[in-house]
């Protein structure tokens, strides 16, 4: 397990930059992971991140695209806006969670 | 007398009837079984329909013939379960109670889900192969195709049998080849994941096949739209790929009954512990094949090995007895690859698809992801086994849990 010190705080994360423990996340580490990936949050990337932290403590998994559109309310064209360049993995990674389990 | 009801008659559904009727005593338990359609389809059999290895006719037969005398069939849509009240009610609005239900429901395409797909192009210039409609009407397609940019692509995952568009390909490959053509048809493969498969080791592998064969790999793009008067399959992100004939992997979800009853996730597959078969959310209510929301294939292979470890679970559940953590998410699935040659993977939740040996007393072993003749007759071998004996419940000289025996690491 590698650490990282991100926004003053060292977090855990694995090989490719996804936090471990979701429990360290704060909104400043969202932040600044997002500068890292090129992101500026405005509220709309806020509505998404608080769904996806909502969401994974309710459910224990990352939620797709399509259950952010259909659960959170946010449609997949908006998604792919905010989070350019496959939006699952990248608001997973600002939402301070693993890497979304690819299917099967 | 209780009543055990199971919902679906595909495969996972006449598996379980037939494992189940020989374990219950039936002077205490009734086995009900309701199924909307008439005819079973042996749908492992539809790839090969495109591309004339199998006639539409090869691929059917009657749902009764593999439901035991002793079960009760009926025939008839499903309004909605309503497991607050231990009851499925009918399209016909008869109500059956029941004290265990187990959930066999299975998972469709739905090319509606995508805008522009299910339009003036559907069954012009763009086709599906997970159904008979869309198998048989690309084989008459391709009989007076010329030739030119044939796009396969996988709209979303999860996908039932997650290795078929590959299998689609590589018979393309040789089919196109077979016909003095191939230089005429150009073949890419569009992807919403990474590479060519899901686990990394297969997806180098099949990807390295996709290479020799000259197929073109389109990965990471996660179709938005099909502009259908412009041939071109758009992305979200709004890259564009063109196509003279669009064979497509439509959304997949679980049947419409599983929403309407509340009981499903966003796709409508049913929450399901991934080591027992129990549904999350009622301690009576079990769910199989495809229907499940589980990390495993949605492939007969994987509700065939699950149908053992839910036979004894059902049994230890009737008798108070913990259930048993031991379904491993165990897939096993052979791959045509053309030219009269297959692979073979085996795999479960935890250990990916591996080179190797895989041992079957009787047969003798088969080569791990490896083109040999011998998958390619295997996997021809399998529609016997599958009418004969997977769907009758019969023992298979292969274990419900997967084994390392021959894999190399």
């Amino acid at each position: 397990m590698s650490t990282k010190v991100i926004a003053n705080v060292e977090v855990e994360i694995d090989t490719e930059g996804f936090m471990t423990n979701p429990d360290q996340w704060t909104k400043e580490i969202a932040s600044a992971i997002a500068k890292e990936e090129g992101v500026e949050l405005t509220e709309a990337h806020w509505k998404v991140i608080n769904f996806i932290r909502k969401d994974y403590s309710e459910k224990g998994t990352a939620p797709s695209i399509r259950r952010i559109n259909k659960v959170g309310g946010i449609s997949t064209k908006d998604m792919y806006n905010l989070f350019p360049d496959g939006p699952a993995k990248k608001a997973a990674k600002i939402s301070g969670l693993g890497k979304p389990q690819g299917c099967v | 007398m209780k009543r055990l009801l199971i919902l679906g008659a595909g495969t996972a559904g006449t598996m379980m009837a037939n494992k189940l009727l020989h374990q219950l005593d039936q002077n205490e338990w009734k086995i009900t079984m309701v199924d909307k359609h008439e005819t079973h389809y042996y749908q492992p059999g539809f790839l090969f329909i495109p591309f004339n290895i199998y006639s539409c006719h090869d691929v059917v037969k009657p749902k009764r013939d593999f439901v035991p005398a002793e079960v009760e069939y009926i025939n008839s849509n499903i309004e909605i379960i309503e497991p607050e009240k231990n009851q499925v009610k009918l399209s016909n609005k008869k109500v059956i109670q029941y004290d265990i239900l187990i959930i066999a429901t299975g998972s469709r395409t739905v090319p509606e889900e995508t805008e522009g797909l299910k339009d003036a192009g559907w069954y012009q210039n763009i086709f599906d192969f997970y159904t008979i409609e869309g198998a048989c009407n690309l084989q008459k397609f391709f009989k007076h195709w010329e030739g030119g940019k044939l796009v396969l692509n996988i709209t979303e995952m999860p996908i039932k049998c997650p290795v078929a568009p590959l299998e689609f390909l590589f018979l393309a490959d040789w089919w196109f080849t077979e016909k003095g053509m191939r230089d005429k048809v150009d073949l890419t493969f569009v992807t919403p994941l990474p590479g060519a498969f899901t686990k990394p080791k297969a997806a180098q592998i099949l990807g390295s096949f996709l290479d020799d064969k000259n197929i073109h790999l389109q990965a990471e793009f996660s179709t938005g739209r099909v502009d259908h008067a412009n041939n071109k399959i758009i992305s979200w992100d709004d890259k564009e790929i063109e196509y003279d004939v669009l064979v497509t992997v439509p959304v997949n979800m679980g049947d419409p009954v599983i929403e309407h009853s509340n009981l499903g996730d966003e796709l409508g597959f049913v929450p399901t512990h991934k080591h027992t078969l129990q549904s999350k959310n009622h301690e009576n209510i079990f769910v199989i094949g495809d229907a499940t929301d589980l990390p495993s294939s949605k492939a007969g292979s994987v509700a065939h090995f699950q149908a053992d470890v839910l036979t004894e679970n059902i049994i230890s559940y009737i008798e108070g007895l913990p259930l048993e953590e031991s379904f491993d998410g165990h897939a096993n699935c052979f791959i045509e690859s053309g030219f009269g040659k297959g692979l073979l993977i085996d795999f479960n939740y935890d250990v990916e698809p591996l080179p190797g040996k895989f041992p079957l007393p009787g047969i003798g072993p088969f080569s791990l992801l490896q083109e040999t003749k011998m998958n390619h007759w295997g996997k021809m071998m399998f529609r016997w086994i599958y009418w004969n004996m997977l769907l009758k419940g019969q023992e298979l000289p292969i274990e419900a849990q997967m084994t390392m025996a021959g894999k190399i690491k």
